[in-house]
């Protein structure tokens, strides 16, 4: 386990406070501060106690599936001129990520005694993978979802109800990721003694965006030796990997953070808290926000209902400010194309989210801003089922491209 | 720079005075810009008894309130209201009681700590309660408050223990803002259990007065809660009359209603 405290290059623990840089802090009512001093305690010691670091590892292995490959993507590379490989995690149980920040926090729960979880979830990857990992622990568990969401996603609220989950529809607002937010931050206010918010990123109030960073860190620990066995013991010119909250890329930075690669960032253009945000506090913490003078949160748009989020976490913000990480973003008509060049290439049909990602690749490649012979580790954050529908109503039966 | 002429009503003096006088503090709220003439509703509640009015600077994402002042803020926000335009509103009339404004902090941080304090003077506010920052984040708000004469107001809550209740007591200014029951802002059928419970704490611990509020919706329910406090906030219910269509006359005879009941015990 790494919990180095360097602050500088590294993404070591936060301040006392939370704090990367100026950014995170714990910005929420008097009524959830002593809920969030629990989770950021138990979390604190669970990641120390080995007992509970290797139970989280057993189900990743046994009951998720880890460890996700890294496939060597050869067909894509000729196409693009640089050297790409996927890290895998589309091939987890339900079929991205966040399944392996539920595990971790649905184990929490069970150590801090509560029997039940919340959640917010946008494109309902989040949702559905609390709702695995309450089946799987035996917590009960309700989802709050943007209406609007639920009506892109009809597949993952169906899935959710299946394992169990309540589901909430949001109505307020732009009924999206963010209202969701909202609306699971007031529920937990109602039952904070009882149960456990099982926040789905890095974002919210001290100690989300630090734990789930950790719960992901996974990724990054286990690609960067994977990529070492695969490169003669080196680390890929560049690591890149999509960000909406940015978890995934939190989890694979972490694992490159201290090496040389180049990090790379994608927002979706329409979401681009690092581009078109400034310094703001919203849900719990101090980040980079879209939002208008007067300090009113403005709606992201996106074709993707998980990079929907008009803010970033706030270690990513730091990163950005620092330099470590860049932070581009994407727009939805090459995110298309990226998503059906995969496909044709390579036979991997990836989320709208994880396509965001690839579409800054192809467009970096064929400009050279990455140079022709690099060498790139995108992280596959998510599979494309839950898509499929959405993309089709888009492209219609013409998805076949010159 | 200039200091800002001094405007408003102290709002710890005018509290004092009154509890000190045998009364029980009674504080209404109306959400800025709900309505063209939303002005006249905070003039009415004024006639009609409140020591103190808050006024809500609706923000897009309000996590601490219910369904009515979410409805109430995003009902002022599509019509335009702004901070400057309710701060400007209140700037026309001077009131007899104290002003202060509710609001989250991405509000006072976007627009600057000073700057905000700043146009809260000028608007003659001299209160500000911003209930999504903590004390491990408030001191920044709590310093320029401070240096404009803006007395910023802290909550606590029934899970505060007694070490944080003791430190919340020695920061707030003009009042300590109970927080009733956990959970969101909003009209209940009956008065939280963990009311009383918390309101004595909050006595024991400070010679501040001591306000409760959330889910007080009726003026027995407002007197119950006043009991083992100085007074309360009644916010959701005449909020909810007013989109529900409560003429200014209508507002004016509930609050009268509330501070009845206070004045009875």
């Amino acid at each position: 386990m790494t919990t180095t405290t360097g602050r500088a290059a590294g993404m070591g623990q936060p301040t006392a406070t939370g704090r990367f840089g100026e950014f995170g802090g714990r910005y929420v009512p008097e009524a959830l501060v002593p809920a969030c001093a629990e989770v950021e305690e138990a979390f604190r010691a669970a990641w120390a106690d080995p007992a509970f670091v290797g139970r989280y590892h057993d189900l990743l292995r046994d009951y998720a599936g880890r460890p996700t490959p890294v496939t060597e993507c050869a067909r894509l590379s000729e196409e693009l001129g640089v050297r790409v490989l996927l890290k895998r995690e589309d091939l987890t149980h339900t079929g991205s990520h966040k399944i392996n920040n539920v595990i971790g926090q649905g184990l929490l729960t069970v150590a801090m005694g509560k029997r039940r979880v919340i959640a917010e979830t946008g494109a309902g990857q989040h949702g559905v993978a609390t709702a695995t990992a309450a089946a799987l622990l035996g917590l009960s568990c309700t989802v709050y979802m943007g209406e609007l969401d639920m009506a892109r996603q009809e597949l993952n609220v169906f899935r959710m109800r299946l394992l169990g989950a309540d589901v909430v529809a949001v109505r307020s607002g732009s009924r999206t990721l963010k209202d969701a937010v909202n609306e699971a931050m007031r529920a937990w206010v109602s039952e904070v003694d009882t149960t456990h918010y099982c926040l789905g990123s890095v974002m919210g109030p001290h100690p989300y965006p630090w734990m789930v960073r950790e719960l992901q860190r996974v990724i990054g620990d286990e690609a960067r030796e994977q990529c070492r066995a695969l490169l003669g013991g080196t680390d890929p010119d560049v690591v890149v990997a999509c960000v909406g909250g940015g978890s995934n890329a939190a989890g694979t930075f972490a694992g490159f953070v201290s090496g040389s690669a180049r990090l790379v960032g994608v927002e979706a253009a329409g979401g681009s808290a690092v581009g078109r945000g400034v310094p703001g506090v919203l849900h719990g913490m101090r980040s980079l926000l879209l939002q208008d003078e007067t300090g009113q949160i403005k709606e992201a748009e996106s074709i993707s209902a998980g990079l929907d989020y008009p803010g970033i976490g706030p270690e990513h913000a730091y990163l950005a400010g620092t330099g470590r990480a860049e932070y581009a973003a994407a727009g939805d008509d090459e995110v298309l194309d990226a998503l059906q060049l995969l496909a044709r290439t390579e036979g991997i049909i990836p989320a709208l989210e994880p396509a965001h990602a690839l579409a800054w690749l192809a467009r970096s490649a064929r400009d050279g801003s990455v140079p022709a012979g690099s060498t790139v580790l995108l992280t596959m954050s998510g599979r494309g089922d839950k898509d499929a529908e959405a993309v089709m109503g888009i492209l219609g039966g013409s998805a076949a491209r010159p | 720079m200039s200091a800002p002429s001094r405007r408003g009503v102290a709002l710890e003096a005018a509290l004092r005075a009154r509890r000190d006088a045998g009364a029980k503090l009674l504080v209404t709220y109306v959400t800025g810009g709900l309505t063209p003439d939303w002005v006249d509703y905070l003039q009415v509640m004024v006639e009609a008894g409140a020591d103190a009015v808050e006024v809500g600077l609706p923000f897009s994402d309000p996590i601490l309130d219910g369904p009515t002042i979410q409805e109430a803020s995003a009902r002022a926000l599509a019509l335009g209201t702004t901070p400057t335009g309710v701060l400007g509103a209140l700037a026309g009339r001077e009131q007899p009681v104290p002003l202060v404004v509710m609001t989250y902090y991405n509000l006072v941080f976007r627009a600057g700590l000073e700057r905000f304090a700043g146009r809260l003077v000028e608007a003659g506010v001299t209160g500000a309660i911003v209930p999504d920052i903590p004390l491990e984040e408030s001191g920044p708000w709590e310093q320029a408050a401070a240096a404009a004469g803006v007395a910023a107001v802290l909550l606590a809550a029934p899970v505060t223990p007694d070490d944080r209740l003791a430190e919340l007591c020695r920061r707030s200014r003009g009042f300590l803002y109970g927080v009733n029951l956990m959970g969101v802002t909003g009209e209940r059928s009956s008065l939280s259990g963990s009311a009383a419970a918390l309101a004595r704490r909050m006595k024991a611990h400070t010679d501040l007065p001591v306000v409760m509020g959330f889910g007080i919706s009726t003026p027995e329910q407002a007197a119950a809660a006043a009991s083992d406090a100085d007074g309360v906030v009644v916010a959701s219910a005449l909020v909810r009359a007013v989109l529900d269509g409560a003429s200014v006359a209508e507002i004016g005879d509930r609050v009268g209603a509330l501070r009845a009941a206070l004045d009875r015990g």
